[in-house]
C-alpha cells in the first residue's frame, strides 16, 4: 500500500520537470527503439525472405559462375571474375555425367544485351521483363508450373526450336482480350511461337516473378550469342536420401567438364536453398549483432544520463527530503521514492522504444511485404533491461537521499 | 524545581500534570564550525510531562531551536542523555527514531515546511502514509485534522495559495493528525504578523484545553504568556525555569 503511494509520489514529481524528464528518457528510448527495431524488421523479414530464398525446387542445388547475391565477403570479387564462363557444352557434358543420378537438370541463361521488351503488334511490355533461356525442367527448378498450353520437351530443346513461355505480367500486356497461344511475339529482335503461359507466382522481395519469357536455350544461346553467356545448372536429386551422394557426384562431375586437376580449387559456386537461408542468417545475426551493441552503448549513456538527473534530483529536493524525515519517514521510504522514481523513467523511455522499434520495423516490414510482427521476446528482455538500469543509476542517487541527516537537509535552501 | 504545578491564572485551565514524557540530563551539544567550536547546549537538564504547556524563552543564539530540534529526535545531542517516554533515544536506531517522529511527536516549524507541490489535505496526509494508514482512514482523519484548525474549505489549496497563518494552521493539522504525545513548535509565530500571531496562540490554547502537551520557543514574552511553564534559557544554559506569572 505504501507502495502504491510512493508509486504516485514518483509519478508525481516526474511531471514537476517533464521536459527534463523527457529528454533523459529519450537515450532510454534510442537504445531500446535501435535494438526493438532491427529485432521487428528482422523477424518480419525472416518469413518472407526465407520462402523468397527458397526459389529452388526441392532437393535442388545449382551450379553458377558466380555467387549469388547475399554474400559477407568482397574479397573474391577479383578470383571469382576471372573464372571461365560455363558454356552450353560443359552444361551438357555434365547433364551426360549425371545421367545415371537424375535426368532432373535444369540450365538456365540470362539475357545479356541490356533492356528486353516483348512486342505483340501494338502491344508492348515495359523494356523491363526477365528473359531466359532454359529447358524443359525450367519449371521444376524455379518453382514455376504451367498456366495454359504446354511446357518445353526434349525435343524442343535439341532441336532449337523459336517457340516461347511467358508469364502473366506479360499475358495480359500482349493479350488482353485474346488467347495467347500459337501467336508470334518479338523479343530482342526475334521472333518466337508462344506454346504456353506460367501460372502466375507473385513477387519476392517486390519484385515480380510474373513478368518472365522463357525459350529453348539452345535457340536462345544461338539467337542472342554464347560468347559471354555463364550457364547456370540446377540439379534435382531423385530423393531427400540421396541429397548429399548426389551433390558429390555432381561436383565430381563438374570439376571433370570444367578441366580441372586434383590439385585445382573448384572454380564454381555451389548453392542450395539451405545455403542461401543460412548465407542470410549470418547477414541477420550481423544486423542483429550490431543493433545489439549500438544499443548497448546508448543504454549505458543513457543509465549515466538518469544517475546524473537523479543526483540533480535528490539536491534540489533536499529541503524536501528534511520534511518527508521530520514527519517520520524511514529510510527505506525515501531509498524507494527515488529508486521508484529512476525506475519509472527508464521504463516509460523503454516502453517508448519498444512501441516506436514495433512501428519502425513493421513499417519498414509492411513496405517489403512481410506479415507484421510483435516480438514479445525482445520487449520483455528489453523491460527486463530497463528495469535493471532504472535500479542501478537509481541507486546510488536514492541511497544518498535516504542517507541524509534530516536536521541538515531541513535547513538547506 | 521540576515540573510544578502552574496555578490557575485567572479563568485559565490547568490540567494536573501526568506520566513523564521528556527527560534530559546533562544534554550538551557542540558545532564545529571550522577550527571554532561552538556551545549551543552546555548542560541541560529538564522533565516534561504529560499535560504540560510549556514555553521555551530566551534571546537569538540561545539554543532553544537546537533544544526543540533534539527533543523532536531531528538532531542527536553531543552528551547527556534523553529519554523519550522512558526509552534512551541515543540506544535507538534510525528506523525507531522515524517512529517516533511519526507516532509521537508534532513537529511545527518557524517556516510551516510544507510540501509546496502538494495540497493541505496531502500535506496532512503524508505522515498517515508513512504510518501505513489506509487511503479512506487517512482521507477521513486529513479532512477532520484540518477542520479542527479551521482549514475544511481549504484542502484542496496548495501552501502558495494559503496566506502564513493558514499555512502554519496546515503544518499544525500535521503535526496532530497522528495523536502524537506531544506538540513542539519552534517559533510558530515567528514569520507571521501580530494579529495571526494571537490567532495561532488562541489556537494553541484551544488544543491544549483539548489534551494536549505542548512545548512553544518564542522569544516573545507575549507568546510565552499563554504557557502554563516557563523555561528561560541563555547562552545554552537553563536560567530560570517555573510557572508564568
Ligand atoms: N548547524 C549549525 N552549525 C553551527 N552552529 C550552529 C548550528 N545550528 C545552531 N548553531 C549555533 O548554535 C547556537 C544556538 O543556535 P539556535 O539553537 O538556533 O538558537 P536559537 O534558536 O535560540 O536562536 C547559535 O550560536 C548558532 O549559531
Ligand atoms: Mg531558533
Amino acid at each position: 500500500m505504501l507502495l502504491r503511494e510512493i508509486l504516485r509520489m514518483a509519478l508525481s514529481s516526474l511531471g514537476v520537470n517533464k521536459l527534463r524528464s523527457i529528454l533523459t528518457m529519450a537515450g532510454i528510448t534510442i537504445g531500446v527503439f535501435s535494438v526493438i527495431g532491427v529485432m521487428t524488421t528482422v523477424s518480419a523479414l525472416r518469413g518472407s525472405i526465407e520462402s523468397g530464398l527458397s526459389f529452388l525446387g526441392s532437393n535442388m542445388f545449382q551450379f553458377s559462375k558466380y555467387p549469388t547475391g547475399i554474400t559477407l565477403d568482397g574479397n573474391n570479387r577479383r578470383r571469382i571474375d576471372q573464372r571461365k564462363n560455363i558454356t552450353l557444352d560443359q552444361a551438357q557434358r555434365y547433364q551426360k555425367l549425371m545421367e545415371d543420378y537424375t535426368d532432373v537438370v535444369c540450365l538456365k541463361a540470362f539475357y545479356r544485351n541490356g533492356a528486353v521488351q516483348a512486342i505483340y503488334g501494338n502491344h508492348k511490355t515495359e523494356p523491363d521483363i526477365q528473359f531466359v533461356g532454359s529447358n524443359e525442367h525450367f519449371l521444376a527448378a524455379n518453382q514455376f508450373s504451367i498456366g495454359i498450353g504446354r511446357n518445353f520437351t526434349a525435343a524442343d530443346t535439341d532441336l532449337g526450336r523459336p517457340i516461347i513461355i511467358i508469364g502473366q505480367e506479360i499475358v495480359q500486356k500482349l493479350f488482353p482480350s485474346e488467347s495467347p497461344l500459337d501467336k508470334l511475339i518479338k523479343l530482342g529482335g526475334r521472333t518466337y511461337t508462344v506454346v504456353g503461359t506460367l501460372a502466375e507466382k507473385g513477387s519476392a522481395f517486390g519484385q515480380s516473378e510474373d513478368d518472365l519469357a522463357v525459350v529453348p536455350i539452345t535457340r536462345f544461346l544461338s539467337d542472342f550469342g554464347s560468347a559471354n553467356a555463364s550457364l547456370n545448372i540446377a540439379t534435382q536429386a531423385p530423393a531427400q536420401e540421396r541429397y548429399n551422394e548426389t551433390v558429390d557426384h555432381a561436383i565430381t562431375a563438374m570439376r571433370i567438364v570444367r578441366g580441372l586437376r586434383p590439385e585445382d580449387e573448384n572454380d564454381f559456386e555451389l548453392y542450395s536453398n539451405d545455403s542461401l537461408i543460412a548465407a542470410f542468417a549470418k547477414v541477420a545475426d550481423a544486423v542483429r549483432a550490431g543493433a545489439l551493441v549500438i544499443s548497448g552503448i546508448a543504454l549505458l549513456a543513457a543509465s549515466v544520463g538518469i544517475m546524473n538527473i537523479m543526483l540533480v534530483s535528490v539536491t534540489e529536493r533536499t529541503k524536501e527530503i528534511g520534511i518527508r524525515k521530520s514527519i517520520g519517514a524511514r529510510k527505506v521510504s525515501i531509498l524507494m521514492q527515488f529508486l521508484i522514481e529512476a525506475v519509472v523513467i527508464s521504463l516509460l523511455g523503454g516502453l517508448a522504444g519498444i512501441l516506436f522499434g514495433v512501428l519502425a520495423g513493421n513499417g519498414l516490414a509492411l513496405m517489403m511485404k512481410a506479415s507484421i510482427v510483435f516480438p514479445w521476446d525482445w520487449a520483455a528482455i528489453g523491460l527486463i533491461v530497463c528495469t535493471v538500469i532504472g535500479v542501478g543509476a537509481g541507486l546510488y542517487p536514492a541511497l544518498k537521499a535516504a542517507g541524509l541527516d534530516p536536521i541538515e537537509s531541513l535547513r538547506y535552501e | 524545581m521540576i515540573s510544578p504545578v502552574a496555578p490557575a491564572v485567572g479563568s485559565r485551565v490547568v490540567r494536573p500534570p501526568g506520566e513523564l514524557v521528556i527527560e534530559i540530563e546533562g544534554v550538551t551539544k557542540l558545532y564545529k564550525m571550522g577550527a571554532e567550536i561552538i556551545h549551543a547546549l552546555r548542560g541541560i537538564s529538564l522533565q516534561i510531562r504529560r499535560n504540560e504547556y510549556l514555553a521555551v524563552m530566551g534571546p537569538s543564539g540561545s539554543g532553544k531551536s537546537t533544544l526543540m530540534n533534539m527533543l523532536g529526535c531531528l538532531d542527536t545531542p553531543t552528551a547527556g542523555r534523553y529519554d523519550f517516554t522512558g526509552k534512551n533515544v541515543a540506544h535507538m536506531i534510525d528506523d525507531e527514531l522515524a517512529e517516533i517522529r511519526n507516532r509521537e511527536i508534532g513537529f511545527v516549524f518557524q517556516t510551516f515546511n510544507l510540501l509546496p507541490r502538494s495540497d493541505a489535505l496531502h500535506n496532512v496526509e503524508l505522515p498517515l502514509i508513512y504510518a501505513g494508514v489506509p487511503p479512506h482512514v487517512r482521507h477521513e482523519r486529513a479532512m477532520q485534522a484540518l477542520a479542527n484548525v479551521g482549514l475544511g474549505d481549504r484542502v484542496h489549496h496548495r501552501p502558495n495559495e494559503l496566506s502564513g497563518g493558514q499555512r502554519q494552521r496546515v503544518a499544525i493539522a500535521r503535526a496532530l493528525v497522528n495523536h502524537p504525545s506531544i506538540l513542539l513548535a519552534d517559533e510558530p509565530t515567528g514569520n507571521l504578523d501580530s494579529k495571526t500571531g494571537v490567532e495561532i496562540m488562541a489556537l494553541f490554547e484551544q488544543l491544549y484545553e483539548e489534551g494536549h502537551t505542548i512545548i512553544v520557543v518564542t522569544h516573545e514574552e507575549d507568546i510565552a504568556r499563554h504557557a502554563r511553564r516557563v523555561v528561560r534559557l541563555r547562552d545554552g544554559l537553563i536560567e530560570s525555569d517555573g510557572p508564568v506569572d
